[in-house]
């Protein structure tokens, strides 16, 4: 069993306007998550990206077909909390999230729900703000903090309850570059070192370069997948459905019209800037 | 250039007397031009807020003063209300304050609070939704059914419609995707190009405002310490990213480019300028 996420000709739809048809938010997902991977979910707004996300720890449940959470079906209702310990949801306002008055508190709070025994949480929520990066904040009083650090505490309050795996679903909208940059640094540092599968959310194509693997969502379906190098040359099919390429991306095609000998996929900057060299 | 707002060694303190105490803006000099297309950039607790909210007198400078034309905005603090009619201030995520049951009657209010008559609001109306690009199909519904990028353009049409002299936009393109930040910036780029109003555009993303800005004000530690049209301020791109600001992808292409050997102008912001610098320099070598 190495699948951590897996849906079947996922379909749901939301309840519609009166006397309108409802229209399928999702269309027929068929998508495994492995375990230990980073994905990136791109789409833009209103492509069904977070709806899926939702279906990941059975804040929404199917319309049709079937999510399984390491293996669990999340339609079995006695199955729920253990579906929710393995899956993690960051969601998108850092002003939404906080629930204490003190940071420790607030990163103890889901543990103690989950009935863990107290010196177990203590060593929990040490272990988590370290791991985010936010343990000298132990005692701080959270809305005094930035963006970035109320999603990194929101994170910590996850990791906290020791998931498989952690969704975030456009966690780093709201923030500025500082706090997305913080953010994703965490994130990425909790899959290297801690194994923890990792999807994020979101729009930004810069976040999607550091993924293993991006999903492209439009319309209710996947419509790309596949390593970022792979993704985000595509740079006309994105702008189709609402997305934009890296400007590297960008570049790189206007260099080759202009006679240029560059390959597309130098996504950084300092290959990008190699890539040139080679063919001035 | 004219001045139409002039910002005079500003320094705004929270907290004062208590251990808290911390200046937000600490003795800010500034002019924005009659006119002008101008950016704002710093990171978060940089200031923009803070300053910002001076330029139509919601705050109160602790020391310093804020002139619009040739007056202290705070002159005869009863009258701070005529200022704020004519510098309009579009906050961050303008979309949580629509309160009304309709679009129309949304936009209309700060009309309204002019004391202009019905046929001046209905025309004003119309006209900001026009520029901030919603239908007239809109005007009957209620602001709550629509999706977030239309109210977010509702708000901006409610203070367009008072037809200000400056208008103030705090981060217009926050939190929407690649095709919705574009339609956005070309909305607003068309307002003040057919208006001719000065447009006052707050932000952090490098990108956004190296594209569409006549000029920079770049904000850290509650100061300004850069202004100047985009290829001044991103020759100094090496003092931007110590400062804790992302520059442009193309500027650190170019600036990589330099480091290694290529003779460029590291200050290109956009990706023709660099395609175009580049091909000059292809031919040259040819």
């Amino acid at each position: 069993m190495t699948d951590i996420i897996k849906t079947e000709h996922l379909t749901f739809s939301y309840p519609p306007d009166e006397g309108k048809e409802p229209v399928l938010a999702l269309k027929g997902i068929d998508l495994t998550i492995e375990k230990g991977s980073f994905t990136v979910i791109l789409g833009h707004n209103g492509s069904g990206k977070s709806t899926l996300a939702k279906h990941m720890n059975a804040v929404l449940l199917p319309g049709g077909g079937t999510v399984w959470v390491d293996g669990m079906d999340t339609k079995d209702e006695s199955l729920l909390l253990e579906v929710r310990r393995r899956v993690g949801m960051v969601f998108q306002n850092p002003d939404n999230q906080i629930v204490a008055n003190v940071v420790e508190e607030d990163v103890a709070f889901g543990p103690e729900n989950l009935g863990v025994p107290t010196e177990e949480i203590q060593r929990r929520v040490a272990a988590a703000l370290q791991a985010v990066g936010m343990d000298e904040f132990t005692m701080h009083a959270p809305h005094h903090l930035s963006g970035g650090q109320k999603q990194r505490i929101a994170i910590a309050g996850v990791i906290a309850m020791e998931p498989a795996c952690i969704v975030l679903d456009e966690s780093t909208a709201m923030l500025d570059p500082l706090g997305r940059r913080e953010v994703l640094d965490t994130v990425r540092w909790l899959n290297k070192n801690k194994g923890i599968t990792a999807v994020l959310i979101t729009h930004h194509m810069d976040e999607a370069a550091m993924a293993d693997r991006v999903v492209v969502m439009d319309s209710g379906s996947v419509v790309m997948d596949g390593t970022p190098r792979e993704i985000l040359v595509r740079m006309e099919e994105l702008r189709a459905i609402g997305l934009d390429a890296p400007h590297t991306v960008e570049l790189l095609h206007g260099l080759r019209e202009d006679g240029f000998d560059v390959p597309l996929d130098a996504l950084g900057i300092q290959e990008c800037a190699r890539a040139i060299v080679e063919a001035l | 250039m004219k001045p139409i707002i002039r910002v005079e060694n500003l320094t705004h303190t929270y907290g004062e007397n208590t251990p808290f105490c911390r200046s937000a803006v600490d003795g800010v000099s500034m002019e924005i031009y009659e006119g002008e297309f101008l950016g704002v950039i710093g990171h978060t607790g940089s200031g923009k807020s803070t300053l910002i909210q001076h330029l139509n007198g919601l705050l109160k400078p602790t020391s310093g003063a804020v002139y619009l034309g040739d007056r202290d905005i705070w002159a005869e603090p009863k009258k701070i209300r005529d200022v704020r009619f004519r510098v309009g201030l579009v906050f961050q995520y303008p979309e949580y304050q629509l309160f009304e049951e309709t679009v129309y009657k949304d936009v209309a209010f700060g009309p309204r609070n002019m004391g202009l008559d019905e046929k001046e609001i209905d025309r004003r109306v119309r006209a900001a939704l026009a520029f901030a690009g919603l239908g007239e199909d809109l005007l009957e519904k209620s602001p709550f059914d629509l999706s977030g990028g239309q109210k977010r353009r509702v708000a901006i049409a409610g203070v367009i419609a008072m037809d200000p002299e400056v208008l103030i936009l705090d981060e217009p393109s926050a939190g929407l995707d690649p095709a919705g930040r574009r339609s956005m910036l070309e909305n607003i780029r068309a307002y003040h190009r057919q208006k001719g109003t000065t447009v006052v555009m707050v932000s952090h993303s490098m990108d956004e405002v190296a594209e569409n800005v006549d000029r920079i004000v770049v904000l850290a530690n509650a100061g300004v310490v850069m202004s100047g049209t985009p290829h001044e301020v991103f020759s100094r791109a090496q003092e931007l990213m110590d400062v804790g600001l992302n520059v442009p992808q193309v500027t650190q292409v170019a600036m990589e480019l330099k480091r290694q050997g290529v003779d460029i102008d590291p200050a290109v912001y956009t990706v023709a300028d660099l395609r175009a610098a580049l091909a000059a320099l292809k031919g040259g070598r040819r």
